[in-house]
């Protein structure tokens, strides 16, 4: 029972402060609300025994990505938000898509049957021990992989940042 | 199936489908090439949810792995997309994706 309202209760919140996110004009609000959506999903991958997930989503999104959003809104200072008036055509577009998509995408889910399936749940299901022995063992290669990515990314924002290339 | 009392695999699919549709919107209605940034974003942890639901619906860690694996690549993103509005907002003096049309046909 007590996880069902929290599953209700976090669902709430992460919709609501989404929503938030794209109606606020200030975008230091913006990322606030993004941040409490975070907090939210985070909630979710408690409720889902994912523990670890949700530890590293909390230490990643909310504290290392938004930070760095809201480092870049502090560069380029846009605490005001110097968005003049949409047209009521990138409103329609926009409530159009949402709304399309979101019945396509339902349709889809609730003609789908989700499988019976047979649970197999470990005890451990989810730590950071099973985690760990799957990233390790059938994953190594992937793993390894993304350090070059992450290098890339290193090298390739640092260079993109110097100063004195591009005129 | 029920993931926990009265919560079936359904209801994450639909709450992941609602997230991700507000990703698309967001990106639809803003023009702050920022906050279109951060609906990417949201876009990518609405499909995370789901992939956690089924990983619990299965009870195999693989698919917690792939929401590690999107996590990297969603940091790497990061750095290099902000690297590049920050460029351009030293060349252009904005972010609004309305001025940056040189691309658009």
């Amino acid at each position: 029972m007590l996880t069902e309202y929290a599953f209700w209760f976090l669902t709430f919140v992460a919709i609501f402060s989404a929503i938030g996110m794209i109606l606020s004009k200030n975008p230091v609000y913006s990322v606030l609300s993004l941040i409490v959506t975070f907090f939210a999903i985070a909630g979710h991958y408690f409720l889902l025994n994912a523990q670890f997930l949700a530890a590293v989503h909390i230490i990643v999104y909310a504290g290392a990505i938004m930070v760095l959003f809201l480092y870049v809104i502090m560069m380029l200072n846009q605490n005001e938000a110097d968005e003049e008036k949409r047209s009521n055509w990138s409103k329609l577009l926009a409530a159009a898509s949402f709304g399309i998509l979101l019945i396509v995408i339902s349709a889809a889910i609730g003609h789908g049957h989700a499988k019976e399936v047979a649970i197999t749940q470990q005890a451990a299901f989810g730590t950071t021990e099973t985690l760990g022995i799957s990233l390790y063992k059938e994953f190594l290669v992937p793993f390894e992989i993304s350090s070059v990515l992450f290098l890339a990314a290193m090298v390739g924002a640092v260079y993109l940042s110097k100063k004195e290339q591009y005129n | 199936m029920e993931l926990l009392p009265h919560i079936t695999i359904d209801h994450y699919l639909y709450f992941s489908t609602v997230l991700f549709c507000l990703g698309v919107a967001g990106i639809m209605y803003r023009r702050n090439a920022i906050i279109m940034f951060m609906c990417v974003e949201l876009m990518l942890n609405a499909v995370n949810v789901a992939l956690v639901a089924f990983s619990k619906m299965y009870g195999q860690t693989d698919a917690q792995v792939f929401v590690f694996f999107i996590m990297v690549v969603a940091a790497a993103e990061v750095a290099v997309g902000l690297a590049i509005l920050m460029m351009l907002y030293r060349n252009m003096h904005t972010t609004d994706t309305d001025v940056l049309d040189k691309l658009k046909f």
